[in-house]
């Protein structure tokens, strides 16, 4: 049976760390299935996760009254979930639900925070791993809120 | 007696219409919109080529042929009805007539890659200029490697060809990825900008050409992701609309640098025209 370090290191986010480092992260981390429909989390909750994502498909969802649920993103195999708990007050933006069957490993929030400051080389490796996708979803939301699929009026 | 059909090459004046029926249309979402026209003659075009119409009495505008190459007794457009034109487009139906000049311009270079893995990546109605290239594909498919095609659109109720959708991804051999910019909780697709989702696709970078149709900002932003994921430019193809009037270079509306759209484009390639992309004066 496979460790939860085991599952970290065939996860993309860990490509290029180091044995000792692995573990030390995977110390703050568990292996979690949730079932289509179930919340990883709630907008508004506390953030004290955040999700790699091993198999299935996670909807990012907000609720707009008179209008009902809308998605914005899906999160899929070998993506990161959550970024909240990367910043105070750690509270989660939206709701992210799985639509289908979902495993990932789930990272406490306030531990791996606290191994990065007491490590900065480690914090270093981490925001390595964070900013990049961040960076691309940002990218990504932009082109979404021009609406750029809209035509010219001819 | 089935319909004969004579050459088109021997067609009157490039800028004279053809008074053309229309045979068929067809609602793809709240503004989008598919007709056949019978253009009398035996219309061959290339995938990507365009045709002028016109809408009596309103305008004309350059349209992609949506249809299938090797079916040229039926011309297919799709439409997104936005401005005075295309809206007059959109309220015509079955026995209607329409002006009718083309086909014009340089298409896909769909032939020159044979043996390649081809990838397609459509934004919004984009995904109507790039259909032809499915229909060639599906036809020679044993001719090229591994075929992917990319489709974003602002929601769900805005995905055309839904049914041949449904086909393609059916289809052994076709990787098929749709990405819708928000949708409710009913979607069981991916949600998001499109262009992440090459990081989904099998593909030899060394070995691929890409082909893009979409809005301008996607367009830039989906050549850069290609050249990231290692193919060159020279193999990334773009099809392009700006203000094209005449469609045989004449007039000069959709002059771009030393290039004109209607008759060096609408498909460039994106090695030939990426650094006028960049330049906000054309």
């Amino acid at each position: 049976m496979k460790d939860i370090a085991d599952l970290l290191r065939h996860h993309p986010f860990a490509e290029g760390l180091d044995d000792d480092t692995l573990a030390l992260v995977a110390g703050c981390a568990k292996n979690v299935v949730l079932q289509p429909g179930d919340y990883f989390f709630r907008e508004g909750a506390a953030a004290d996760a955040f999700y790699l994502v091993r198999h299935g498909a996670v909807a990012l969802e907000t609720f707009v009254p008179g209008r009902g649920v809308f998605s914005f993103l899906t999160v899929k195999s070998g993506e990161m979930l959550g970024a909240d708990w990367l910043i105070p007050p750690y509270r989660s933006s939206f709701d992210a639900r799985a639509v289908e069957l979902t495993r990932a490993i789930a990272f406490d929030g306030k531990c791996l925070r606290g191994k990065c400051e007491a490590d900065p080389r480690v914090g270093y490796e981490m925001m390595k791993r964070f900013i990049p996708p961040l960076v691309k979803r940002l990218q990504s939301a932009r082109m979404q809120a021009l609406g750029m699929y809209d035509a010219a009026d001819v | 007696m089935p319909p004969t059909f004579e050459s088109c090459a021997s067609a009157p004046q490039p800028m004279v219409p053809r008074v053309t029926p229309v045979t068929r249309f067809v609602r793809e979402s709240a503004d989008v919109f598919t007709f056949d026209l019978a253009p009398g003659c035996a219309a061959s075009f290339a995938p990507g080529q365009f045709n002028m119409l016109y809408a009596f009495g309103v305008g004309e505008i350059p349209i992609s042929i949506s249809g299938d190459a090797q079916a040229p007794e039926r011309l297919t457009h799709t439409i997104r009805a936005v401005g005075p034109v295309s809206a007059a487009l959109g309220k015509l139906k079955a026995g209607d007539r329409v002006g009718l000049r083309g086909p014009f311009g340089v298409g896909w270079p769909i032939e020159e890659h044979k043996g390649f893995d081809v990838l397609l990546i459509a934004g919004g109605i984009g995904l109507a200029p790039l259909r032809p290239v499915v229909y060639w594909l599906l036809r020679h498919r044993a001719a090229y490697g591994r075929v992917g095609v990319l489709y974003g659109a602002r929601a769900p109720d805005d995905l055309i060809f839904r049914s041949e959708l449904e086909e393609w991804r059916r289809t052994p051999d076709f990787q098929l990825r749709v990405a819708v910019e928000r949708a409710g909780p009913e979607w069981a697709g991916d949600v998001g900008y499109v262009t992440p989702l090459l990081s989904k696709l099998r593909f030899d970078p060394a070995d691929a050409v890409a082909m893009i149709c979409g809005p301008e900002v996607m367009i830039r932003a989906t050549a850069l992701a290609l050249e990231d994921a290692g193919i060159a430019d020279s193999r990334i193809f773009i099809s392009m609309e700006r203000n094209m009037k005449c469609a045989i270079g004449h007039c000069g509306h959709c002059q771009f640098g030393p290039l004109f759209i209607c008759k060096d484009g609408p498909v460039h390639s994106y090695a030939s025209v990426r650094n006028l992309l960049a330049c906000r004066e054309l």
